[in-house]
């Protein structure tokens, strides 16, 4: 029998206080998908980073065609025949397509050649991109094609697909998937990390299940149920978020005909955005960020300013109104990035609640009562059961579910009118997605409107009553959640509504 | 009084030469990701280096390497504090700046008042140099030739070749680059060089081609004109050339209204050039989405190159 292309035994890692990798064992046979399936956190990350030799292990055993070999870096695993398209794409904005992948490729070949080949690459795997086009032009799928394309110029043997449909639609998840079938086909074997059981078990034809830097189990996902798989991986059952009978209350939150300039030369501009959060529902924003979300957050948070009128809570008009302001009105925030928006990663968590939560008498006659805000944090804590050493640990130490968690407890203990979460539960483990999505949902049954933007549709799906679609800056018709499908919403992700609009218009 | 604007254009024309040198170094530098304030000093040591060595019996091409190698060598302690430890590119560069103008003052205080035995003289093209208006264009010396050469050839490594690639992603976000097994620190300290050597080269005009004897400050703040150049000039080699002649004309229009006997203080027409200064980089500054774009993202962020 021919040895597996790839054989890990024992693979350990540890960083500092945590072992990230607990003598992980993996086999991944020439020409198979093979999934490895875990929780964010789970030590997927770092096993693949040892297998492309950006990290190194600390003990254990990698074997390549039946030979023991150390891999030092990832120049080391490309010649090897070690390919990775890495969650956050390696590319320069600035550069066009041929010009990223010269840089990749190392070769001294011209241009023009590259350009070439690189066209027949990308029309052979069905991934169609312009060489000639500079990057930040490209959306996001097509920038993972440019990640693939580059990888298979190399003729890999092993491509290592990280997280890839993250940021995709369903259709070009469905146009991805087909590429990797054949690739597999082909003769390349595909490893795919992923949290996501359904994709797993459409695609993979194995699964290595990771919890807590150990192996808990090899799997035949088509086999196996989504449930069993959810079971082995987080190690209890799947937890179940419960709706709530909607109440329709006044009008909180109206945006109307909202221009917003891109913020940055790569940015995306809004053009007539329109909607209505009303008290007790939850209004979803679908979408691939990049498609206008951080203008839109800006533009409601009130770091940018837009017209008086724009942008209304109940009846007043707040658009030229800053962030403090807002705020004072009543409007709480969650922010996509935790350390560096949401919170302040090398302050206690006591010194962050008070970032936001100063308006709730932790500031006595202009000095700040310590005793209160410590006291805050601590329920903070306590009501959303947050690992942490305690009010005075520094917000970078806590893991990015459980710092989620502290944020939203935050925000939603200054009983806001309105609440507004961008990517809620991004990187955030089962547990704490589930007990998050439960508090919004718990939230406006209370009578608060809530605005969710996020890029991940089963989310939308699970907590929302109605939902938009904001694309290339324009905002598409609403739906009810039990009105539409993930077939609709993802044609709406990828620009389909403009036609109907033009139609109705 | 002459009513031609020959005159003008030369002055224009020689005034733009070392500006022009030294800006294209620090193009190079900035697009591998280094801002280095430190032209200025640079651009003394290179005078010095090349002044002391004409004076003690060198010939020009040596002279001329001596100023180079004086300019590179203030570039690679530049380098070795902000690519090896990592200290602030800002701080560095002013205090390079700062070091140059001491050490070329301490030293060259015994040089005051000479003159250069040996000089770099306009090589006319024959034909060309003659034809009104455009003629100075053909009556430089060879450093000036040199100068001219180097604005293709800068944009021809940077956007044409397979080192000029590597350099720009270098500055455009090195924790990339180096995923992609790039030798970043190599790379910047390179670039850092080569922008140190023409900023060398371009004090050895100053001192060699220009004032052709030993003054201290000769270069009177023109390495900073340089630095704004490269920002005026969104860091495009072409627009540099264009950047250059424009503060060239400046300088040159300043000398000439002195000439002709305007009734202005001398002083304000001689600071006519860092007047424009101040207003090319307001003006740059109000679209602030063009700076963006063209500027390499990693433009002063250090580097750490390791594990």
């Amino acid at each position: 029998m021919t040895p597996p292309l790839l054989r890990l035994a024992g693979i350990t890692k540890s960083y500092a206080t945590v072992q990230a990798l607990a003598g992980v064992d993996l086999e991944v046979r020439a020409g198979e998908i093979h999934a490895v399936l875990g929780e964010n956190g789970a030590g997927k990350s770092t096993l693949m980073k040892s297998i492309f030799g950006a990290v190194q292990p600390d003990a254990g055993m990698i074997e390549w065609q039946g030979r023991p070999i150390t891999i030092e870096s990832p120049v080391a695993a490309r010649a090897c025949g070690i390919a990775m398209v890495f969650q956050h794409f390696a590319l320069f904005e600035s550069m066009t397509v041929v010009e990223n992948v010269a840089l990749a490729l190392g070769e001294r070949t011209t241009l023009g050649d590259l350009a070439r080949r690189l066209s027949d690459v990308s029309m052979r795997y069905g991934l169609p991109i312009n060489p000639a086009q500079p990057v930040h032009r490209l959306s996001v799928g097509e920038r993972q094609r440019v990640e693939i394309v580059r990888c298979l110029l190399q003729s890999p043997r092993l491509l290592i697909m990280d997280e890839p449909t993250s940021v995709l639609t369903p259709q070009a998840i469905d146009q991805l998937f087909e590429t990797l079938r054949r690739l597999a086909a082909e003769g390349t074997s595909v490893l795919y990390v992923s949290h996501k059981l359904e994709e797993i078990r459409r695609l993979c034809d194995r699964a290595t299940i990771i919890r807590q830097g150990r192996v808990v189990g090899t799997a035949d996902p088509r086999q196996e149920s989504a449930a069993r798989l959810a079971e082995l991986m987080i190690g209890h059952s799947f937890p179940q978020t419960e709706r709530r009978a909607k109440r329709e209350g006044v009008l909180a939150l109206e945006v109307a005909g909202l221009d917003v300039q891109a913020d940055g030369p790569f940015g995306t501009a809004l053009r007539g955005i329109s909607f209505r959060v009303r008290a007790g529902e939850v209004l979803g924003i679908a979408g691939i960020s990049g498609n206008g979300q951080s203008e839109l957050l800006s533009a409601l948070l009130g770091s940018t300013l837009s017209p008086m009128h724009a942008v209304m809570l109940g009846d007043r008009p707040v658009g030229t109104l800053g962030v403090a302001e807002r705020r004072a009105l009543g409007v709480a925030f969650v922010p996509e990035e935790r350390l560096g928006v949401g919170a302040v990663p090398e302050m206690s968590l006591a010194q962050n609640a008070l970032l936001t939560g100063y308006g709730r008498g932790l500031v006595r006659r202009g000095v700040v009562a310590l005793d209160r805000a410590w006291a805050y944090a601590e329920r903070c804590i306590a009501d959303y059961g947050v690992v942490a050493a305690g009010p005075g640990a520094p917000a970078a130490s806590l893991s990015g579910g459980n710092l989620q968690k502290f944020i939203v407890a935050r925000e939603i203990a200054q009983a806001p009118r309105v609440l507004i979460l961008a990517q809620p539960t991004w990187g955030v483990d089962v547990a704490a997605t589930a007990l998050i999505r439960q508090r919004v949902i718990d939230l406006a049954a209370s009578g608060v409107a809530v605005l969710v933007i996020s890029e991940d549709l089963a989310e939308i799906l699970e907590i929302c009553d109605r939902v938009a679609v904001l694309a290339s800056g324009r905002l598409s018709p609403e739906r009810d959640v039990h009105a539409t499908s993930a077939a609709e919403i993802g044609r709406w992700m990828a620009g389909g509504f403009f036609d109907a609009q033009a139609v109705a218009a | 009084m002459s009513l031609s604007i020959t005159p003008l254009v030369a002055s224009a024309i020689a005034a733009a030469i070392p500006l022009l040198i030294a800006a294209l170094g620090e193009l190079v530098t900035e697009r591998a990701g280094l801002l280095n304030l430190g032209v200025e000093g640079m651009m003394l040591l290179g005078a010095l280096a090349a002044f002391a060595a004409i004076t003690h019996g060198a010939g020009l091409p040596v002279a001329l390497l001596a100023g180079m190698l004086a300019g590179a060598a203030g570039a690679l302690v530049y380098g070795f504090l902000t690519i090896s430890l990592q200290a602030s590119q800002v701080a560095t560069g002013l205090s390079l700046t700062i070091l140059g103008t001491g050490i070329s003052s301490f030293i060259g205080r015994g040089y005051v008042g000479y003159r250069a035995p040996e000089t770099f003289e306009p090589l006319p093209i024959p034909g060309l140099a003659t034809i009104p208006g455009i003629g100075p264009l053909f009556e430089l010396n060879v450093l000036g030739y040199a100068a001219v050469l180097a604005i293709g050839a800068v944009w021809y490594f940077l956007q044409r070749s397979r080192w000029g690639l590597e350099l720009r992603s270098v500055g455009e976000s090195p924790s990339v680059a180096r995923s992609l097994g790039l030798k970043v620190n190599r790379i910047r300290y390179a670039a850092v060089l080569f922008g140190g050597a023409m900023a060398g080269t371009a004090g050895t005009y100053y001192a060699l081609a220009q004032l052709k004897m030993w003054q201290e400050g000769l270069t009177s703040g023109n390495g900073w004109i340089a630095l704004a150049l490269v920002v005026f000039a969104t860091w495009r080699p072409a627009r540099v050339a264009i950047g250059a002649l424009l503060f060239g004309g400046v300088t040159a229009l300043g000398l000439w209204l002195q000439t002709v006997g305007v009734g202005v203080s001398t002083f304000a027409l001689a600071s006519l050039p860092y007047v424009a200064t101040i207003l090319v980089l307001v003006s740059i500054s109000a679209d602030r989405q063009a700076l963006r774009r063209h500027a390499p993202a990693a433009l002063g962020k250090p580097f750490f190159d390791g594990d």
